[in-house]
């Protein structure tokens, strides 16, 4: 009897927690794959882990100072380059190591024993808790009312800023907008991957998505079904088989984009060599 | 006489410290087909910046005619690197983003705006291409996917921004013919440092080197590029139609 609700229960948070972080991957993931901010969303993950370490630290909720962390970096990346000068990918290499560096002191500082740390780093499905779920439910509400909302705006701009500037003045804040959204979202997506691994959660379903279809919205759609079946396998597997989550999803998303690779590629060589024959 | 559809007078703009248009006295009228001439880094860009509103001019005025120029009657077709070619972008989606200076923040785009862009799509001899990625487009394909996204919303002001860039010399003359067709109903600002090419095309020119001279007739010659001090080269193409081009 026990087990049977123990199992209930898992199955319900697996398949929300799979819908809810495909669908906020999905939508953050393509726009990042999309615009080449991919190592950008990496550096932010990874700086986040200087909230968590504050967090445990200090006693606050160490999502919240993830979430801190990671807005404070993503500007940060923005102000280094563009204000002072640095290369964009230096800022990012300096952020990302100084946010691991901060967490890893704090964490080093806080007195006890400190459970939860390795499922921040890589993910697990055991501290994924119910406010997690409500999060990324919420999370999943407000991109899919803001890219539904702003679609064009956010995908023209994103195709083209120079042209869009000649059009809109509200160029900026939605570039900061949805930076700023896609911070939140890799830290609520924490829970599930883990700060080293989360990044891949968001790149890999936009390219499995990206081997079919070429049109954003496409990509979208495609992004969400392929994270959705990547998320929920691997959290299965990872629950029967007694190892990490994040590091299950992870593997299976990459089997399941090597497999549509591959298959890809030999699909259009029949078709080549068809064509050929006639 | 053609009504003015904007004119500047004594108008100065920089890049930072850097003066890039000084004094600049320049009228368009209905009709003008303008070439813009002149070295790069001379201030070419930067005049169509100022008429865009993107770089404001810290002297002089900027007037347009209210009446036929409201800002959403401006198209453009800016140098190709602005946007990124490998965007999962369609030729549909980037026509219609010409649209967008008609819209509020809330961007939908209605069944008639759909309806346009596959017009324009058609009439710029793209049909088969509405809904390919843009890595997929040859050079003058890709012109045409920007010059249409320049058009869809029947500017009365029409400015390209080194159109020649996009190399495709097979769809060159259709290109330059288009526009022809165009300048009956939009006044066409050109930008760019290839004279030898455009110069069968326009109707007048205007030198932009830091200060701008306009020269109200087609003919380029090497003695006023020296008297209006400005160092271009003078590309001739095979057939140049009839401009004269002597030695630089």
């Amino acid at each position: 009897m026990e087990e049977s609700i123990f199992q209930y229960e898992f199955i319900i948070r697996g398949l929300l927690g799979s819908t809810f972080a495909s669908i906020t991957a999905g939508l953050a993931g393509t726009y990042i794959v999309s615009k080449r901010m991919v190592f950008l969303s990496g550096g932010i993950s990874h700086a986040s882990f200087g909230g968590i370490g504050i967090g445990y630290f200090t006693g606050i909720n160490p999502v919240l100072g993830a979430a801190i962390f990671s807005i404070l970096s993503a500007l940060g990346v923005e102000f280094l380059s563009v204000k002072q000068k640095i290369r964009e990918d230096s800022a990012i290499g300096i952020l990302w190591a100084f946010g691991m560096a901060i967490g890893i002191i704090f964490i080093y500082l806080t007195p006890g024993y400190t459970p939860n740390l390795m499922s921040y780093l890589f993910g697990s499905i055991l501290t994924v808790t119910s406010a997690d779920i409500i999060a990324l439910g919420l999370m999943s509400a407000i991109l899919i009312l803001y890219f539904g909302i702003f679609y064009r705006t956010i995908l023209y701009i994103s195709f083209d800023e120079v042209f869009a500037r000649t059009y809109s003045p509200y160029v900026n804040v939605f570039k900061y907008i949805t930076t700023s959204l896609i911070a939140l979202t890799i830290v609520l997506n924490i829970r599930m991957a883990g700060v080293v691994l989360v990044i891949s959660l968001l790149t890999i379903p936009p390219n499995i998505a990206m081997i079919f279809t070429k049109s954003y919205f496409n990509i979208v759609i495609w992004s969400v079904v392929a994270g959705f079946i990547g998320t929920a396998a691997g959290y299965a597997i990872s629950f029967f088989a007694g190892i990490p989550t994040g590091a299950t999803i992870i593997f299976t998303l990459v089997i399941i984009w090597l497999i549509a690779k591959v298959s890809d590629q030999i699909i259009n060589k029949a078709k080549q060599e068809n064509k050929r024959d006639i | 006489m053609a009504e003015s559809l904007f004119e500047m007078r004594s108008l100065s703009a920089s890049y930072g410290k850097d003066v890039v248009l000084q004094d600049v006295d320049f009228r368009v009228n209905e009709s003008d087909f303008i070439g813009v001439i002149g070295p790069n880094g001379g201030g070419k860009t930067t005049l169509l910046k100022v008429i865009l509103g993107l770089v404001k001019p810290f002297k002089g005025t900027l007037y347009f005619n209210k009446e036929i120029l409201t800002s959403n009657k401006i198209g453009y077709l800016p140098q190709i690197s602005t946007g990124d070619i490998n965007y999962p972008v369609t030729v549909k989606d980037v026509v219609l983003s010409g649209l967008m200076i008609n819209k509020g923040l809330i961007s939908m785009m209605s069944q008639a705006d759909r309806k346009k862009a596959d017009q324009v799509i058609e009439e710029l001899g793209l049909a088969e291409l509405t809904g390919s990625p843009l890595n997929q487009l040859s050079g003058g394909q890709l012109q045409r996917v920007f010059l249409g996204r320049a058009i869809i919303g029947d500017p009365r002001l029409l400015l390209l921004d080194e159109p020649g860039n996009f190399v495709d010399a097979n769809f060159e003359v259709d290109f330059y013919d288009k526009l022809k067709i165009l300048n009956k109903s939009m006044a066409i600002l050109m930008v760019s440092h290839d004279v030898g090419t455009i110069s069968a095309h326009i109707k007048t020119f205007a030198c932009v080197n830091r200060y701008l001279h306009y020269h109200p007739s087609s003919e380029i010659t090497d003695e006023q590029l020296l008297a209006y001090n400005c160092p271009i080269q003078l590309i001739t193409h095979g057939e140049v139609a009839h401009t004269v081009l002597k030695k630089h």
